[in-house]
């Protein structure tokens, strides 16, 4: 039987109401009285030196307050990289400045080199249109391995060249991989793209700066996934402000998908600029900009090598990667291509030696980071690709070959750094091979062919590392912040409680799961339990939304939290029943004392703790308690799945005729918002699969500039999915026994689709090796006549 | 975007008038002038909507069966109203963009623009429609005159246009992922006296009409017809979505099933 309410319950979304009714408060919604608009001026070319600048006819139009070049903010700090990687010879990685507005040269297409505050936005734009910009055009960097090369123009002249950092991971060794694939009995290679991507969230970035003379406060309003970080990055590192006169609130945030995790030159100029104008500044991202502005993803040219024994084995991997890192250090961009992706390599297989190499480069593009799943599809994408090269090459089933190698003991340690500590593979591709009915793939294809379509079926696997942590060990790895969580259970005399956490809710529904976790544990009715999460004044110091952390992070430090609170709840419940407190029992909102029918109401004892007239003198009046959590592991979700496809082959057009999912998130706290996250992260891994692609031409010119050009997957591109998490082996370190489940889909669909389309074509007697991302009608039709 | 005065007449010729002042830009649904605008890429002084003009809205069926449609009706009007006198081009109007590009944009925004990858412009060509304006009637044949381009003066409005009906006809649009205009959309029309196709999304010269096609489908009226016949990729588009040759295959897989959808 399905839970009605508490942990397992698929409690409707109470969000959704303000959400779908128009109620919502978004940054954009917050205008402050007096307030001025910024409008950045943009290079509009991908390098040049700046020769001069000159604002004064901006200066002079209507409604301008003040204009802001690179020169105005010579004496504060650029934007910060929060992961130092050590290269592989033991050098910190290239760290270049990254102004808040260009200095000396402009290093890709929307860098901003000006911004002009003015009385209306329009007012803005006109100004902007009259700054006299003399900038001196050089080559464009965008070919990654042209740019490794000695020689290459520099995109930053004080640096030694254009590599930010040369990194290994697993086998140190070049000796012992050359010999353990000389002695393979076969080796499979693949030379493949994991195509740049561009996130956007529904709702653009936006930030409204405000700064109070009288008090010397400021206040920042902005799109983030983690206000307390950004609060911290922005205070320390750029603008040089006290704390705790900061306050940075992040309301409701129409999407994230990694992009809003990072501290933004924006913000730090709303916040800069409200004082120096000493009047509200407010921006507001046009799509036009959040194409050339916000942090792309992916993005890497790869080069994978599997060597597998006579018997199928997988006896070692290597792979060579250019990530690229865009223009700039984007706040978490270096961690992407390192420790979240190349840690990833084992995948769910026992392969013992294996050797990741990543060059991270730097080009004149956007800035590249963080996006939905960050380095974990990126790998996840080479491994199950080149396992299903080899299945075809060695003309062996995909599915067998992977159950071969899968890993079956835990805990196990990986060559790659990771300790897995859980994890049942065989069960889930067991779930799999039932929900996608794949006995009956066959007589699904022969329909298919009747109808002239090929139709393909492709498998894979997936495991990725959430809940980044314990905080001792991502500082050694290079981390420049700490990656706990923290939560307040603040309950109110009548027995209502507040939940302040650091976690944000921008879509995953924080505000419905996780009062079912609390109202869980002391059995009284979640509409009783309200989560605040946003803002740096009312919450503690948790270190927000990303890389699926938020319940078995910040939901661990809300358990913990939590049982602070019944503790002490039940001594002073122990003083109104006469009782030991070790004899107290609570069940359904009810304090008893073991044994006996006495009872008090969760609302009596409650009611007590602020109205403390009958109570114990030992323990402080009042019901709140704190608490920060730092986990001991990573979490490991992992999981098998299946993508169908019909090829036209006249047209190569592409169409998913089933996607099915067999994840295990070991326990879960709402299976429909579970659904819902994997199907959101299905939807952008198809995306990434068909249709979206973030490319340049080789002038460093965006082509994929707007919607017109740049594919979103739609409803009609997506079909309905079969997601099933029956198979569950619980995270066995954190209380809830949680794992994370928001970025699975978006991780384990596009090799997946891939392998599908190269099944379809083979099956149709195109001997196809490998099509790369997006996998559009034009590239299918061109692999298949090639 | 930059400021304009906006007029909105409820006559041709107060439009017209409107139109004769300096820099006066007509706007029809403006599903592609707007965001032009907002872009800050045109600046007219003065926006003329077509929109208030009742003699310039709605579909009607002429004595002769051709089908005549006002320059200010919308897609979704003519998706709705053409459908039982010319199924084919109401099928064309309603695969336009989406319901809410379909409900402001105009048959006679979308000719006047004559962007390379609308659908209009291959049923107008194809169907051997007349253009209609305030001052002439100009021959679909005449009208075209490449990417962005028309035999339009400044100034000049599309007051109607008038499909001759064909006794088969349909539209066969191959979408561009991202815009979802036509990558390749081909139009044929099989009149009484001949076949007529035409080729939209495909060429550099904007729509084209794809004569060897025709003349083949004019000898036999069948898929094999094109046979040995191929487009030349040469002066193909080729971008992001699709190579010249993805084109220039398309315009053949395109037309062979809408003779299918003929026969």
């Amino acid at each position: 039987m399905p839970k009605d309410s508490g942990i397992g319950a698929s409690s409707k979304r109470r969000e959704d109401v303000r959400f779908l009714t128009g109620a919502g408060n978004y940054t954009d919604d917050i205008n402050v009285h007096g307030q001025a608009y910024v409008h950045f001026l943009r290079s509009d070319i991908a390098h040049g030196r700046i020769k001069s600048i000159d604002t004064s006819a901006a200066e002079g139009m209507p409604g301008v307050v003040k204009v802001f070049t690179g020169k105005d903010f010579e004496g504060v700090g650029g934007m910060p990289c929060g992961w130092e990687v050590t290269d592989k010879h033991g050098a910190p990685m290239q760290e270049p400045p990254h102004p808040i507005l260009a200095q000396g040269k402009v290093r890709h297409v929307g860098d901003p080199i000006a911004a002009v505050v003015a009385d209306s936005l329009e007012q803005a734009r006109d100004a902007a249109e009259v700054i006299d910009l003399d900038i001196e055009e050089l080559p464009a960097v965008m070919n990654m391995k042209a740019a490794a090369q000695d020689g290459s123009t520099l995109v930053h002249d004080d640096l030694k060249n254009n590599i930010c950092y040369d990194w290994q991971l697993g086998e140190t060794d070049d000796a012992k991989v050359d010999e353990v694939f000389a002695n393979a009995a076969h080796v499979t290679t693949l030379d493949l793209v994991n195509n740049r991507l561009v996130a956007n969230p529904m709702e653009p970035r936006v930030a409204v700066g405000e700064y109070k003379r009288g008090t010397d406060e400021y206040t920042l309003f902005t799109t983030s996934q983690n206000p307390h970080v950004i609060r911290l990055l922005m205070c320390a590192f750029v603008l040089g402000l006290p704390e705790h006169k900061v306050c940075v609130v992040a309301p409701d945030v129409g999407g994230g998908f990694g992009t809003k995790i990072f501290h933004y030159a924006e913000e730090a100029f709303c916040t800069f600029a409200a004082k120096a104008c000493n009047r509200p500044v407010k921006w507001t991202s046009s799509r036009s900009e959040a194409f050339m502005s916000d942090a792309h993803g992916r993005d890497h040219v790869s080069k994978i090598e599997l060597a597998l024994d006579a018997d199928n084995n997988f006896i070692g991997l290597r792979t060579n990667t250019y990530a690229n890192l865009g223009a700039y250090l984007s706040t978490f961009s270096s961690s992407v291509p390192t420790w979240l992706h190349g840690t990833l390599m084992a995948g769910n297989y026992k392969t013992p030696v294996i050797q990741v190499n990543v060059k991270a480069m730097f080009t004149n593009t956007v800035p590249v980071d963080a996006y939905r799943g960050a380095g974990r599809p990126e790998a996840t994408y080479q491994l199950e690709r080149v396992v299903d090269k080899a299945a075809r090459e060695l003309g062996v089933d995909p599915i067998a070959l992977r159950r071969q190698n899968f890993v079956t003991q835990f805990p196990y340690d990986t060559p790659v750094a990771l300790t897995y500590d859980t994890g049942d593979y065989n069960g889930t591709m067991d779930k799999l091979e039932a929900a996608a009915d794949l006995a009956g793939f066959a007589a699904r294809r022969a329909q298919s062919e009747a109808n002239g379509k090929l139709r393909g079926l492709g498998v894979n696997c997936y495991i990725e590392a959430c809940g980044i942590a314990p905080s001792n060990i991502v500082g050694m790895l290079g981390a420049r912040a700490g990656l706990y969580d923290a939560a307040t259970v603040r309950v109110n005399a009548t027995g209502s409680i507040s939940v302040m956490v650091g976690a944000h809710s921008h879509g995953q529904g924080h505000e419905t799961a996780f009062p079912q976790v609390v109202a869980d544990m002391i059995g009284i009715d979640e509409s009783m339990v309200e989560i605040v999460h946003g803002d740096t004044s009312k919450i503690p110091f948790g270190m927000g939304t990303y890389g699926s952390r938020s319940l078995a992070v910040c939901g661990s430090a809300m358990v913990k939290a939590t049982e602070k609170v019944i503790e002490k709840a039940k001594r002073i419940a122990a003083h109104l029943l006469e009782a030991s407190e070790a004899d107290i029992e609570l069940k359904d909102g009810q304090f008893s004392v073991a044994g006996t029918d006495k009872s008090v109401a969760w609302g009596d004892v409650t009611l007590t703790a602020y109205v403390p007239h009958n109570y114990p003198l030992e323990v402080e009046p009042g019901l709140e308690e704190t608490a920060f959590y730092d986990p001991a592991n990573f979490t490991f979700p992992a999981g098998a799945y299946a993508c169908e496809v019909e090829v036209d082959p006249e047209t190569g057009q592409v169409t998913i005729e089933a996607f099915t999912a067999a994840d295990d998130f070991g326990n879960i706290v709402n299976p429909m918002i579970v659904d819902g996250q994997v199907h959101g992260g299905i939807g952008q891994g198809i995306g990434q699969a068909l249709l979206e692609n973030c490319a340049y031409d080789e002038n460093g010119q965006l082509l994929s500039a707007s919607f017109m050009d740049y594919a979103m997957p739609r409803a009609d591109d997506v079909p309905f999915y079969g997601v099933d998490h029956s198979s569950q082996t619980p995270c066995t370190h954190n209380p809830l026994g949680v794992k994370g489940c928001g970025e699975a889909g978006a991780i384990g669909s596009p090799p997946a689709v891939v392998n599908a389309v190269l099944d379809a074509l083979n099956s149709g007697g195109k001997a196809v090796d490998h099509i790369d991302m997006p996998v559009s009608p034009s590239r299918v039709w061109a692999a298949m006549n090639s | 975007m930059y400021n304009f005065e906006f007029e909105k007449p409820s006559t041709i010729a107060d439009a017209v008038s409107a139109l004769g002042g300096e820099d006066a830009q007509a706007l029809g649904g403006g599903q592609t002038l707007i965001p032009t605008l907002k872009q800050r890429l045109a600046a007219p002084s003065t926006l003329v909507s077509l929109g208030g003009i009742p003699d310039m809205q709605g579909v009607c069926i002429e004595d002769d069966g051709s089908v005549a449609i006002g320059g200010a009706t919308t897609h979704a009007t003519v998706a709705s109203e053409a459908a039982s006198n010319y199924p084919a081009l109401a099928a064309l109007a309603g695969q336009i963009g989406d319901p809410a590009v379909r409900n402001r944009g105009t048959i006679g925004g979308s000719l006047a623009n004559n962007d390379p990858a609308a659908c209009y412009p291959a049923g107008a060509l194809a169907s051997g429609a007349t253009i209609i304006t305030n001052t002439r009637q100009i021959a679909a044949d005449d009208f075209f005159e490449g990417m962005f381009t028309t035999a339009l003066d400044e100034g000049e409005i599309i007051t109607s246009v008038n499909f001759p009906v064909p006794q088969a006809a349909s539209y066969q649009k191959f979408l561009q992922p991202a815009s979802r205009f036509a990558l390749v959309g081909v139009y044929l029309a099989r009149f009484a006296d001949g076949v007529r196709v035409a080729v939209t999304g495909a060429s550099e010269d904007g729509v084209f009409r794809w004569s060897e096609a025709e003349e083949a489908l004019n000898k036999e009226f069948r898929q094999d017809a094109l046979t040995g016949l191929n487009i030349n990729p040469a002066n193909m588009i080729g971008d992001l979505h699709g190579s010249k040759e993805y084109r220039a295959h398309l315009v053949s897989v395109m037309t062979k099933r809408a003779i299918e959808a003929c026969m």
